[in-house]
């Protein structure tokens, strides 16, 4: 079973000008196989630097990344990523975004053509195969994606708020592929989101994390992933669960920003 | 200057005419833009007007052939006078007697026979005399050569048509224009009228027959298509040597820190250097052949292509390198699969720019020194003020330099389908 351990993660940027950013500080966190964790927190917080750590496009000042036992160096296939702005390859069909993973390891056409396919077809996209990516819409960009990270069959897959520039309906939409994925799948995934709607929804595991320096604010075990695979969405959130959920890591957030607007005030004067 | 003006006229009329009066009779389009009711201001709702670009061409014709008398056209401005006039020169003798006599001028066309009028002498002192002169050209005329008395007797000029006239001076008549030289003798200069002379700006017709001409017998030991040939073999030649050596070369100062570091000071140097102000410098090294011409035009498309791979590899999106990573992707193919074509459509824009500036650093280049090619075929033209042949030349260098630019543009859509629609 594939576990990833965080371990004692400090992460810190020098500044031009002869100071520093403590992008993170000391996190620590481990994850079992097939666990959904989702990643809330204030800007500054670094959880994108986190993501890029654990994906390995950034060596951390301290700490480190074990999966499977072995210590991360670098990005590998065995840690897929989903980008925000999808960052397909425009002058490959869609197909060809998809299979890129499985062409790069050198398999034959016979090899991943029925993966491919079957991965086309449960993201909605069969019949868009032979077209080419910039001639779909953000959220069939989005589900390419998503295809094309489980094409490559990782261990882990790093979402860095992947619906984060669709509109509300798509955005909902794709939740829901989301957590189908997830639940037929049974992949470890690590989601960032600047939606706390969205953090619970999907999270069956939620990190708050606090900004300067970077850290683990408060963690929670959510049972609304799991309800969600079987339901709507929308009867989900009518929880009174969820709504209680929802305001205290709201105004636990909002209570942040205006700590750290204070403190640039103070700064200021 | 009557051009510019003609030419405004006909602007201001025709948008009146099209606009105000033909469009409105017409059906009009109910498109999306034209239902916009905020135009000015709105790049994206001005939409080149055909008739105007219709118009366009053909007023530069019109107005090429009505002052070239062209045959083509049927209206033409005045022409330059052409047959027989006659101006009336008076003589004072040192005595301050005075006669008159009366100059025959004949204006021919030039290229043509002509035979000078018969005159009588007539009485005085003063002979009539009868001159040929050619239409836009003047003459020197030598009155008195025939008189009883001339200059030598002390007998001068003082008056044109009753005008008087002195040395230095000049005068206008019906005729033309009598200048008065310093040493006393006239010169004539019968009316131009407001046409082009052939030798300035030759018309339409003699263009195309030239083109006609030389397509079948050549110029300078060359058939046409050798020399546009030629021209066109240097500029391919020159630019995929360019294209060969500047986009590895600019894809390995987007890729490497030493790389970038040691070409940076050589390309930022040799991009703003025109590839004109190297031609002495190629000629002294490689000669006026076909190797200097190839070396200067590889230096022409080198840096251009160079920079353009550059900016190619440095516009990739981080994220579309770190998901080809993410994906399992080896260095190597990173760079075939996501460098390479991303950087595709910034290549195009750099070759489209390239062939532009090495067509005409080719026939700049030729205009120099050359054996062939359509620089030294409007060079050597201009030579012998053969301007129909110059004319030719630049508008066929035209429609070449713009028949490369539209290949390039189709090349374009055709390879790089996604670009502009990210």
């Amino acid at each position: 079973m594939s576990t990833l351990n965080i371990e004692h993660l400090s992460m810190r940027f020098d500044l031009p000008d002869g100071g520093h950013v403590q992008a993170l500080q000391d996190v620590s966190l481990e994850l079992n196989s097939g666990e959904l964790l989702s990643v809330l927190g204030p800007s500054g917080c670094g959880k994108t630097t986190l993501l890029n750590i654990v994906a390995g496009f950034l060596a951390p000042t301290e700490g480190k990344i074990v999966l499977n036992g072995k210590t991360v160096h670098g990005p590998d296939a065995e840690r897929g990523m989903v980008f925000q702005q999808g960052a397909l390859f425009e002058w490959m069909s869609v197909r060809d975004n998809v299979s890129f993973g499985p062409r790069m390891k050198g398999q034959r056409r016979a090899e991943y053509a029925a993966n491919v396919d079957h991965l086309l077809e449960v993201v909605g996209l069969r019949d868009f195969k032979e077209k080419s990516v910039y001639e779909l819409s953000g959220g069939m960009q989005q589900r390419v994606a998503l295809a094309r990270c489980l094409a490559n069959d990782p261990d882990v897959i790093l979402m860095d708020e992947p619906l984060g520039a669709l509109d509300a309906l798509t955005r909902e939409k794709m939740q829901g592929l989301v957590l189908k994925l997830w639940k037929e799948t049974g992949k470890t995934i690590i989601l960032i989101t600047h939606s706390v709607e969205e953090a619970l929804l999907l999270g069956e595991r939620l990190l708050v994390m606090a900004p300067r320096p970077g850290r683990i604010h408060k963690e929670y075990q959510l049972p609304f992933a799991d309800m969600g695979v079987g339901q709507d969405l929308r009867e989900v959130k009518k929880h009174p669960e969820f709504n209680q959920k929802r305001e205290e890591i709201l105004s636990m957030i909002w209570d942040m920003e205006e700590e750290i607007m204070g403190r640039t005030e103070e700064a200021g004067a | 200057m009557i051009i510019l003006v003609i030419y405004i006229a006909v602007f201001v009329l025709s948008f009146f005419i099209v606009r105000k009066g033909v469009k409105s009779l017409m059906h009009s389009r109910a498109d999306f833009t034209s239902l916009k009711t905020v135009t000015f201001g709105d790049e994206s709702a001005v939409r080149p007007d055909r008739w105007a670009s219709v118009i366009s061409v053909v007023t530069i014709f019109l107005l090429w052939g009505a002052f070239t008398g062209s045959k083509w056209v049927p209206i033409h401005a005045p022409g330059p006078f052409v047959g027989d006039s006659e101006f009336t020169y008076t003589v004072e003798a040192a005595d301050g007697s005075r006669d008159d006599a009366t100059v025959h001028a004949r204006v021919f066309k030039v290229g043509e026979e002509v035979e000078p009028l018969e005159v009588e002498p007539g009485d005085g002192f003063a002979k009539n005399d009868s001159i040929t002169v050619g239409a836009w050209r003047s003459t020197l005329i030598r009155v008195d050569s025939n008189d009883e008395l001339t200059r030598k007797d002390g007998a001068n000029v003082v008056a044109i048509d009753g005008q008087p006239i002195a040395p230095g001076g000049e005068v206008h008549v019906d005729a033309g224009r009598i200048a008065m030289t310093a040493k006393g003798s006239l010169n004539f200069a019968p009316p131009t009228g407001m046409q082009m002379e052939p030798i300035w700006l030759p018309p339409p017709e003699a263009v195309v027959a030239r083109i006609g001409e030389i397509s079948k017998t050549g110029y300078q030991n060359f058939t046409l298509w050798e020399h546009l040939y030629w021209s066109l073999f240097r500029v391919i030649v020159g630019f995929a040597l360019g294209a060969l050596v500047g986009i590895p070369l600019g894809y390995a100062m987007g890729l490497s820190d030493w790389f970038r570091g040691w070409f940076d000071p050589i390309v930022e140097f040799m991009r703003p250097v025109p590839p004109l102000a190297l031609i002495p410098l190629v000629i002294i090294w490689a000669g006026i052949g076909e190797s200097g011409k190839i070396i200067l035009l590889f230096l022409a498309a080198l840096w251009i292509m160079t920079i353009s791979a550059r900016a190619g590899v440095s516009g990739v999106a981080i994220s579309k390198v770190h998901a080809a990573y993410s994906l399992g992707a080896s260095k190597w193919q990173l760079m075939r699969h996501v460098i390479v074509p991303n950087s595709l459509p910034e290549i195009f824009t750099g070759a489209r720019v390239a062939m532009g500036v090495c067509w005409g650093t080719v026939v700049a280049a030729e205009l120099v020194a050359a054996e062939k090619g359509a620089g030294m075929m409007i060079m050597v033209a201009s030579r012998f003020q053969l301007t129909d042949i110059v004319i030719m030349g630049i508008i066929l260098i035209g429609i070449i330099g713009y028949g490369i630019d539209i290949l390039m543009r189709k090349a374009e859509d055709w390879l790089v389908p996604w670009k502009g629609r990210v």
